[in-house]
């Protein structure tokens, strides 16, 4: 898989390409998160996290279900206001950046956020517009990363789940967003779309962008991911570096976790 | 604030490109608020006679039931895949989603109230045509009270289960003042001649119940939107 040429280990700052504008200039190197929790009632769902994720970095979000993944995911996208700690994005908050911060988020939840009425075109031009990016410029080259050139004009509820997944990463990336976040990306898709999906989000972290990619297919995650976090009953468990063994590496950090009394 | 209508202007846009191809919210609005009509007139209207002074209640109760019913349908299009999450993540104040589904549900009533007036003109046998202007703003100034509260409740209980009843059960009870000032206004509108004194400070009552309820959310959207 080819990779930017790299500067003090990190990759260089992305080229927008053409026709791809960026209003404004808030932008950021480094996500940080201290002391985050989230409770919902009584019930913790995100509980203490603390973690620093860089550009360049695939950090495979691992866990059980109900260990707070998508919580977390929610918080990092400004969906979702914690319950204390705080995310610095930088050295500023997603209060002192406002709606800019949103421009450089880009997000992939199990629920789609595609409007099942409209066309994959019109989703996708919709899309752009709401980003303030021209249609003409973006739309069909992400179909066409899509595999969905020639079912632009058909209506979205007529897709296969496969069909829906990718033309979703296609809107979630429509904006090229510093930060993406990916929740369960690979449901539904067949191996040649992993292959592709996982190529892709390579190509982000090496243009720059910061991945975050919650899911509980270790094999699925085993080979793409830099860093691997694993959540447990809502609290980071491990968080370690490197590229292979995901398997081995989440059942020693969840093993750990039980010795320690960090797993509920 | 060019992104905020921009944005604004998209929802409305997109939603009504749902609605041209799905008809859903606008021909069981429209339907419902005929239907309501329909049985007001078999109920009040005897031997040809209405009951004297029933028509403008009738309007006004066939007005904000059928929006409470496009109120309900036009977040529930939100949850589904739930896209409302994608708005939100949109780079333009949240309030902008706010009002473009706002100016959505204006407009759909405003269809309603064109195919409704003169049902009503015309089964109660009434004038109300003789004051248009003032029948006019009484008329968008009310929907527009009506459909800044319930487009706030409708977002609000968007993740809620119960929605479908407790949006009527929140939203009546705020809107009886849109309900008092539009039945007053319009009645006033309907006396030989027409009171319009009268129909003018109910106009404006309206105005002051816009400004504070569209003020209002703005001012709480986003925060309600936030988990």
């Amino acid at each position: 898989m080819p990779r930017a040429a790299q500067t003090d280990g990190r990759p260089p700052p992305r080229q927008r390409p053409e026709g791809v504008p960026r209003a404004v200039s808030v932008d950021f190197e480094r996500v940080e998160l201290a002391g985050l929790s989230r409770h919902f009632g009584r019930r913790r769902a995100v509980s203490n996290i603390s973690l620093a994720i860089r550009r360049g970095d695939i950090v495979g979000l691992l866990g059980p279900n109900g260990a707070g993944k998508s919580t977390l995911i929610g918080m990092l996208a400004t969906l979702i206001a914690p319950t204390s700690g705080t995310i610095r994005y930088d050295a500023a908050s997603a209060d002192q950046m406002g709606a800019d911060l949103r421009r450089q988020i880009g997000l992939l939840a199990h629920e789609l956020h595609l409007y099942t009425e409209l066309s994959a075109q019109q989703n996708l031009e919709f899309f752009a517009r709401l980003y303030g990016l021209a249609p003409d410029a973006v739309v069909a080259p992400a179909l066409a990363r899509a595999g969905l050139s020639d079912r632009a004009p058909d209506m979205v509820s007529g897709f296969s789940r496969g069909m829906r997944q990718r033309l979703a990463l296609e809107r979630t990336l429509l904006h090229q967003p510093r930060l993406v976040l990916l929740d369960e990306p690979f449901t539904g898709l067949d191996d040649q779309a992993v292959t592709l999906v996982s190529s892709r989000l390579r190509d982000l972290a090496a243009g720059g962008a910061i991945v975050v990619l919650a899911t509980h297919d270790l094999d699925l995650a085993d080979g793409l991911v830099t860093r691997v976090a694993v959540m447990s009953g809502g609290r980071l468990v491990g968080d370690e570096g490197g590229t292979a063994g995901v398997r081995e590496r989440y059942r020693a950090l969840v093993q750990q976790a039980k010795g320690g009394g960090g797993v509920h | 604030m060019a992104v905020f209508i921009r944005t604004a202007l998209l929802v409305l846009k997109k939603d009504f490109a749902i609605e041209m191809k799905t008809g859903e919210i606008l021909y069981t609005t429209l339907f419902f608020a005929v239907s309501c009509v329909l049985i007001f007139s078999f109920a009040f209207v005897r031997e040809g006679q209405p009951i004297e002074g029933a028509s403008a209640g009738i309007l006004w109760i066939s007005v904000l039931f059928a929006g409470s019913l496009a109120l309900g349908r036009t977040f529930e299009r939100e949850r589904y895949g739930e896209t409302i999450k994608a708005l939100l993540l949109a780079p333009a104040p949240r309030a902008a989603i706010y009002v473009g589904k706002l100016l959505g549900i204006v407009l759909l009533l405003v269809a309603a109230e064109l195919l409704l007036v003169p049902m009503v003109a015309f089964l109660f046998q009434e004038p109300l045509f003789e004051r248009p202007l003032l029948l006019g703003a009484l008329m968008l100034l009310g929907t527009i009270g009506f459909a800044s509260a319930g487009t706030l409740f409708a977002a609000m209980l968007l993740r809620s289960r119960a929605r479908t009843v407790l949006l009527p059960i929140l939203l009546y009870p705020i809107t009886v003042p849109v309900m008092i000032a539009g039945v007053l206004g319009t009645r006033a509108l309907l006396e030989a001649p027409p009171a319009e004194a009268m129909a003018g400070f109910w106009t404006w009552f309206l105005v002051f119940y816009d400004v504070v309820f569209v003020t209002l959310s703005l001012w709480t959207f986003e925060p309600l939107m936030t988990e």
